[in-house]
């Protein structure tokens, strides 16, 4: 069975979201510095966040041909 | 603090408003103008998932460690990475087979098991009312800080009919009963409810958003202020790190938070209820899988610095962190905020009861009592009489049974426990869900037998390490078993099950209870074949994407009366309704009445889904098979019927492919005749031309012959004048006659051309010596720029030299008399050659660029319209054409005309015919480079 080229990616993404929110790449921003003055590891995990969901409505959005 | 009144005041109030809501969409959905129809109506009700324990539990959480309230939100975005596969494919199986509850999904896709659904009900309500019990808790607790004045304790009133909890309660399960179960509806769909939650959503991300924004910016100095202060405090410092008081980040609880709520996203009974049973449209999804984690990062956002904010405001230990959202507004004095945060907080609790005590009074109806209920004598298959009512009446009961439950909940174990640990335990009950359902749409294999034995190996292991634990933490049990086990056995300690140590109550249960449900759920159904219903079942649920409405099989052999399946469609429905269906299918299946339906497997079947949507379809199995006489299928029979439906796909697939074969051939044919037409009228304007053309100059003949005729005696010089003209004339129509076949002979590509070797710059030369004469009669002057020397064209070069006398004597015609000045310019490039031929004469207007080169359209108004044929250029343009170059005109009316044209060195070889052989004479003139 072909899988549309949709599925394939949003299955992409979901892997690399599983990666970054866990073990060891969240260990990566737990460190002592800031980030336009703000503490670098919630703030990091917000960014993170909120540039997979920016992808997540790219990849959804755009209309398959 | 706020007196009592006004928050009461305030928050009936803000119900009432609720009530017009919900009362405006089911209004909209009844004159079919939905409001939740609507993409971004499914993305917040979808925002359902935050309940009370986001609004106040997250911050408590996050003063005591950190980050930790993030990967409950975490869990929804995955899931929701995957809700484009996983949630649509639920949505459209929902849909086909009328399923309105996760129970109802689970044992219909089993062989419309009764016991699975009696089952997964159960597990439901036993999980799912710690969880109102929660938003009540939230309630009360919100109230108690809003009206307690600063420094004294919060004390709970000492009699219960003075207890605003209950009052609440009972109010919700009102308005619950008002727009949940006013009307039987075959879909279970709510709009009205829908849009109320709609709004609540915005309502309570805007409050949180707002005491956010308050402690920031009014109660610090910007977030990096705040932060800036908490990382100076050796005591918050550590909560904006992974370390948690000194020990090591437990990622394994980590990933088990973020999976545990991945799955709750799905499965908890009001997700699944907004977000697959009221779905409008499938693509509504598209928008929401981003929208609503967009919705739960803006609602986190500031879940942190209003920790934060609240511990360097009050002091670690001095206030409650859940109700920091409250307090602080209140402490600085802002009454109007805290007023709106709690009506955030009630937005959010509420928001969360109505919808799931909706799911879970439709379950406890459909999957609990009605099986009872339609197994004793005065409701059974044979009894006769409406059920609407008492279905109805089941519900409300149910809604106002489960609301109880919620709040004797919270009396009893509520005040134990911290909003979160009490959310945790729901959402590891609604996990156990997750197995079956989704091995049932992904897994053919999966069998009723394996379903249950999972589902209840699963909900055991819950109860045993997580429920009985809570309980017994309460003080409501003796909790000796939770330090030695029970009887002594150190190996069944529920929180260390099997001596497994080192994980925390939750993932520890989560570990064994998905694992034993997983391997029970598998290890059985591999154990036998499944059985004729489960496959028929399982064959619909899994390729529900791969058939449509009309193509899907129907797993049903027997016979059936219409006389039968109507009275029982009404029976749940009421009579109108039942009438109203039957009528449908009549129409739809193109028969006229009801009394002519063919009682088919069809029949029996949309009897099915229709009784589905309103008792489930379990129950509706066994009320359908009660009526019908009804052959036992086996596995056998199932293939052959799959069989039968897939070859009948094909020929339906085939069939539509011809038709749309013949309507491609139509569509040729007739652009094929267009053409033809056109082409017809073309040849007659063509015709009409010509013969125009040809009696001009016959009349004039015709005219000068005849005054000779009738007068011998005219003098000799006038006769000689007059024979002049006859014989100029009569060049003109020998002229005329070739250039007419010159034209025809190009155009049906019958021309001979001898290709040579060409030396343009030689045949312009020749060209300008030959029409010399006319020029010089005119007056002109001719000046030639040309290079020395140029390359060879491979091309013909008497027809080259046709197009260059045709450009110059053009030229020499228009020029005016005595003055006209005439540049002949060559030049070569990479590409090829281009000569212009450059006038002084009045020049054509933009407008009529591309006329000139039509056939018969001289340059010129009517009373100096010079001699010559309006062929000339036509056929100089089909020559360059020949070759592969283009001509074109470059002019403006009083500035003189440049007609130019380029050859290519490259000379397509063999192309003896213009590219259209059918030869539009009015394209060949309108293609072209002509730049205009």
């Amino acid at each position: 069975m072909n899988t549309p080229i949709r599925s394939q990616r949003l299955i992409g993404l979901f892997a690399a979201a599983l990666l970054l929110f866990n073990f060891p790449l969240l260990a990566l921003w737990d460190r002592h510095a800031l980030l336009f003055g703000l503490p670098l590891f919630p703030t990091a995990l917000f960014l993170v966040w909120g540039a997979l969901i920016a992808l997540l409505a790219l990849v959804i959005e755009r209309t398959e041909r | 603090m706020l007196s009592a009144p006004l928050l009461v005041g305030a928050s009936f109030a803000y119900l009432l408003l609720l009530f017009a809501v919900a009362w405006y969409g089911d209004h909209r959905a009844q004159q079919g103008r939905s409001v939740i129809d609507n993409a971004w109506v499914y993305a917040a009700s979808m925002a359902v998932y935050c309940t009370a324990w986001t609004y106040f539990g997250s911050v408590g959480r996050a003063s005591t460690s950190g980050v930790w309230f993030l990967p409950i939100y975490l869990g929804p975005t995955l899931a929701m990475i995957l809700a484009w596969m996983v949630v649509r494919k639920m949505i459209r199986i929902a849909r086909s087979y009328r399923i309105t509850s996760i129970a109802d999904f689970v044992a219909s896709r089993y062989g419309k098991s009764p016991t699975l659904a009696g089952l997964v009900t159960l597990i439901t309500v036993v999980g799912i009312v710690p969880y109102i019990a929660l938003q009540l808790k939230a309630i009360a607790s919100g109230y108690a800080v809003m009206t307690t004045v600063p420094g004294e304790a919060v004390g709970s009133p000492s009699d219960w009919w003075r207890d605003s909890t209950l009052y609440v309660a009972l109010a919700l399960a009102g308005f619950t009963m008002v727009f949940g179960t006013r009307h039987l509806d075959t879909t279970e769909r709510h709009e009205g409810m829908v849009a109320a939650i709609a709004f609540e959503s915005v309502v309570k991300l805007i409050a949180f958003i707002a005491v956010g924004s308050f402690v920031c910016w009014s109660l610090f100095d910007g977030p990096a202020d705040l932060f800036g202060r908490a990382l100076d405090n050796p005591d918050l410092a550590p909560l904006l790190g992974l370390e948690q008081q000194g020990r090591p980040f437990a990622y394994e609880q980590w990933f088990a938070l973020t999976v545990l709520s991945m799955l709750s996203v799905v499965f908890l009974p009001r997700q699944f209820q907004v977000m697959v049973v009221e779905n409008v449209n499938e693509r509504h999804l598209r928008r929401a899988v981003w929208v609503f984690p967009l919705y739960l990062l803006l609602i986190n956002v500031f879940v942190l610095p209003i920790a934060l904010g609240g511990l360097l405001h009050f002091g670690a230990g001095n206030m409650n962190a859940e109700s920091f959202v409250l307090s602080l507004p209140l402490d600085r004095g802002w009454h109007a905020l805290a007023l709106f945060a709690f009506i955030g907080g009630l937005s959010a609790a509420t928001g969360m009861v109505i919808v799931e005590t909706i799911a879970v009074s439709t379950m406890v109806c459909n999957d609990l009592v009605m099986p009872l209920l339609l197994r004793t004598r005065r409701f059974g298959a044979r009894a006769a009489g409406d059920l609407t009512g008492i279905l109805l009446g089941i519900r409300r009961a149910a809604i106002v049974g489960v609301m109880l439950l919620g709040y004797i909940y919270f009396h009893v174990a509520g005040e134990a426990y911290a909003l979160v640990s009490i959310g945790l335990i729901s959402f590891a009950a609604v996990a156990q869900f997750a197995p079956a359902a989704l091995g049932g749409m992904y897994w053919k294999g999966g069998t009723r037998g394996g379903a249950l034995a999972g589902l209840s190996a699963g909900f055991a292991l819950w109860a045993w390490t997580l429920m009985l634990p809570s309980i017994a933490k309460s003080g409501w049990m003796d909790a000796a078993f939770i330090a030695h086990g029970p009887w002594g056995i150190e190996l069944l300690k529920p929180e260390q099950l099997f001596g497994l140590a080192g994980l925390d109550n939750l993932t520890h249960s989560l570990f064994w209870s998905l694992l034993a449900n997983i391997g029970a759920y598998v290890g059985v159904s591999l154990w036998r074949t499944p059985s004729a219903a489960e496959t028929s079942q399982a064959l619909l649920f899994v390729d529900v994407f791969e058939r449509t409405e009309g193509s899907r099989p129907v797993f049903w052999r027997g016979r059936a009366q219409v006389a039968d399946l109507l009275p029982l469609v009404a029976r749940f429905l009421g009579a109108a309704r039942a009438q109203k269906l039957f009528e449908d299918y009549a129409a739809a299946s193109g028969v006229a009445g009801v009394d002519e339906i063919k009682p088919d497997a069809r029949l029996v079947q949309f009897v099915e889904t229709q009784l589905a949507g309103a008792i489930g379809s379990a129950s509706a199995r066994v009320m359908v098979a009660s009526v019908v006489e009804e052959e036992a299928l086996d596995l056998d029979d199932v293939m052959r019927i799959l069989d039968e439906a897939s070859q009948l796909r094909a020929y339906s697939h085939a069939l539509e492919e011809k038709s749309q074969s013949l309507e491609r051939a139509t569509a040729e044919l007739r652009a094929a005749n267009e053409q033809l037409k056109s082409l017809d009228r073309l040849k007659d304007d063509f015709m009409s031309s010509v013969t125009h053309e040809l009696r001009t100059p016959l009349t004039s003949i015709r005219a000068l012959s005849e005054l000779m005729v009738d007068d011998p005696q005219m003098d000799s010089a006038q006769r000689q004048h007059f024979l002049g003209i006859v014989v100029a004339e009569t060049e003109r129509l020998s002229r005329l006659v070739n250039q007419v076949l010159d034209m025809a002979k190009i155009e049906s590509g019958h021309a001979e051309w001898h290709t040579a070797d060409v030396d343009l710059r030689a045949l312009v030369l020749k060209a300008i010596e030959t029409t010399h004469e006319v020029f010089r009669e005119r007056g002109a002057d001719v000046t030639l720029d040309a290079p020395s020397a140029v390359a060879t064209l491979r091309a013909d070069p008497d027809r080259l030299t046709q197009v260059l006398l045709n450009l110059l004597s053009n030229a020499a015609k228009f020029v005016p008399r005595g003055s006209g000045r005439i540049h002949v310019r060559m030049r070569s490039d990479d590409s090829g050659i281009t000569v212009e031929v450059r006038d002084n004469g009045p020049g054509v207007p933009v407008a009529e660029h591309a006329l000139v080169f039509e056939k018969f359209r001289q340059g010129g108004d009517g009373v100096n319209r010079p001699q010559g044929t309006g062929l000339g250029l036509p056929i100089s343009r089909q020559i360059v054409e020949h070759f592969g170059g283009r001509m074109w005109l470059e002019s403006d009316a009083g500035q003189g005309a440049c007609f130019a044209f380029h050859l290519p060195w490259q000379i397509q070889e063999g192309r003896q015919a213009p590219d259209n052989p059918t030869a539009n004479p009015v394209q060949g003139g309108q293609q072209g480079g002509a730049p205009q």
